[in-house]
């Protein structure tokens, strides 16, 4: 049963053919068997799990009206807010607490039914593309556990792509959700910015930050983003409409006449040779289904990365001035006469890891006066000029496309100590979230010389969310039924039961 | 090439609340200048004219009724409070000691 879609196990469910207790106990025993090698998840509530299975159950026995994803397991980046359940951000400085709230994502999924089953491994705060700057310990890759799954939410993202559940939720700031996406080889979308609300998301860097879903499939993928997505009171950025067809448009999947741009600026040289053949392939596959393929020119996405490594640490730098050892978290070197000030010195130093540091420095830095216009309100002229770019680009494209990563999963360690070829690895999907608008990263194949999994990267502009679906469940039917079967199948097995 | 020494990054840190230690201090000196240097791209650009965008939806004072909603009760409040007293956070001492 656990390696089905989350559509089929919901068919399942509805049938009286299993149960969400049945389901969920599998899924729990997948992650007993396999997840001492991947470490997707730094807590499993098994017991907040089965109980929500039961009242699904109960609900159904009962006949009540139930929500598609009703009963289905998932897991929860530990950057969201879960009442009552260990929530870290993969940070040492929140070791231990439990949230005395939901976050809206986790109010959504409840009252969808969804079981939430764990939280999962992720760089601190968000703050990486590898989950080795979780504060917990890397997360290894299903495909190849040597090697990183992508990150921030790399925990998520291995989950998915190691059978543990079919669905996850992440957050994507630079790229979070759709690179880790790309390199496990499933479906992660970034929605809209203010599409999904951000209340009980812990900040990262608020302009930027969003939660969104992972999937084996595309029609998975967007049951869920259906689930979490809509407007919120309790978040200003909030967008007041109604949510893009995102369902219906995944289950359509027709891409006659469509108009879909390729960036001149993302590809090529710097791109690893199988990604671009691979790309190039799926490229080749959506004109043959009747797309019209257009080139288009961003001139300003040269500057997308520089922009991002500025604005993004300049509003972590103040977001994470929230964690000073007074109400929440940790709290270290509180002795007799010691000052709240020395107190909050001790503890950031204790609780926050080397790249949270490195960004909150560069963050002051770039804040400081006299440093102000140069880095962080040009960064902010950068963004304008980016937001202008993508405008022209779909003045003549429906969509937009891209490889979603430079380069396939590379090594556990290989990327540590060298921050910038670390954030290379976001070049692509950073102009999406200084955009604020829309992305999402399907399967798209093996790169030949190392037999690991490519992402396709699709954008559309804002609240047009449901073109992505449209564009991916094309692909990903012409792939699939290019490969054989799902990608996912050709995966090493990793032990237990699948 | 940009550079920013070990009291450079000394000051930052001391203004971004974290007391760094010796070695980190040294390290995170020696990696800025390449991550400067890659960040001032952004100067590359001639921006006369652009405006600046620092926040990509166009909204301005969201507001809601002026109604009272359910909010946390005070034990929820401090329930991942390091240290509390009477209802309240316990803090370490803010100001000098009384004369």
């Amino acid at each position: 049963m656990i390696n089905k879609t989350a559509a089929q196990m919901a068919d399942a469910l509805a049938k009286g053919e299993t149960t969400s207790v049945a389901l969920t106990q599998a899924h729990l025993d997948r992650i007993n068997s396999v997840d001492s090698k991947v470490k997707a998840f730094l807590h499993v509530d098994k017991g907040g799990a089965l109980a929500q299975a039961a009242e699904v159950d109960a609900k159904r026995a009962k006949g009540e009206k139930l929500s598609p994803l009703a009963g289905i397991p998932l897991a929860l980046k530990d950057i969201l807010a879960q009442k009552g359940v260990p929530t870290t951000a993969g940070s040492k400085i929140l070791q231990g607490w439990r949230p005395p709230y939901d976050s809206t994502v986790v109010s959504k999924l409840k009252a969808a039914g969804v079981v939430i089953v764990g939280k999962t491994n992720m760089d601190e705060f968000a703050m990486g593309s590898s989950t080795e700057n979780s504060g917990y310990g890397p997360t290894f890759n299903p495909w190849d556990l040597t090697r990183t799954p992508g990150g921030s939410s790399g925990g998520s993202a291995a989950a998915v792509s190691s059978f543990q559940t079919p669905l996850a939720i992440g957050s994507d700031t630079g790229g979070s959700i759709r690179q880790p996406a790309a390199l496990t080889g499933i479906v992660g979308v970034r929605p809209t910015y203010g599409a999904v609300s951000r209340y009980g998301l812990i900040a990262y860097s608020s302009s930027l930050d969003q939660a969104g879903p992972f999937g084996r499939t595309v029609l998975d993928t967007a049951l869920l983003h259906e689930v979490i997505a809509g407007h919120d009171a309790h978040d200003a950025t909030s967008i007041n409409a109604s949510v893009p067809a995102v369902v219906a448009a995944a289950k359509s999947g027709d891409v006659k006449g469509l108009k879909i741009g390729v960036i001149k600026q993302l590809q090529g040289a710097g791109y690893q040779k199988g990604v671009q053949a691979r790309f190039d392939e799926s490229l080749n596959l959506l004109a043959s289904l009747g797309a019209e393929i257009v080139e288009v020119d961003c001139p300003n996405f040269e500057y997308a990365l520089a922009a991002y490594y500025l604005i993004a640490p300049s509003e972590a730098s103040s977001n994470l001035a929230r964690f000073d050892a007074m109400r929440y978290g940790l709290r270290v070197g509180d002795k007799d006469g010691a000052s709240a000030e020395a107190v909050m010195n001790i503890t950031r130093d204790a609780g926050f890891g080397r790249e949270v540091k490195r960004r909150i420095i560069l963050g002051t830095y770039a804040l400081s006066s006299g440093y102000y216009d140069a880095y962080y309100g040009s960064a902010q002229k950068i963004r304008t000029l980016i937001i202008e770019d993508y405008a022209k680009a779909f003045a003549k494209a429906d969509v937009l496309v891209s490889p979603t990563a430079p380069t396939t999963a590379y090594k556990i360690g290989e990327k540590v100590n060298d921050p910038m070829a670390m954030y290379l690895g976001d070049v692509a999907t950073i102009p999406v979230n200084l955009a604020g608008i829309c992305g999402m990263s399907l399967p798209a194949g093996l790169a030949e010389e190392d037999g690991l999994p490519v992402g396709f990267q699709i954008m559309a502009p804002a609240m047009q969310d449901q073109r992505l679906y449209q564009v991916g469940s094309a692909l990903e039917a012409a792939l699939v039924s290019q490969w054989g079967a799902p990608l996912l199948s050709k995966a090493p097995s990793i032990g237990g039961a699948a | 090439m940009s550079s920013l020494s070990r009291d450079d990054v000394a000051k930052l840190a001391a203004l971004a609340r974290i007391e760094m230690t010796e070695a980190e201090l040294v390290e995170l000196s020696s990696q800025f200048g390449m991550i400067l240097d890659a960040v001032a791209r952004v100067q590359e650009v001639n921006l006369d004219g652009v405006k600046p965008t620092s926040h990509p939806q166009p909204m301005l004072n969201i507001t809601r009724p002026d109604v009272v909603e359910p909010s946390l009760s005070p034990e929820d409040a401090l329930s991942g409070a390091p240290a509390q007293e009477d209802a309240r956070f316990r803090v370490p001492q803010i100001l000098g000691e009384a004369e």
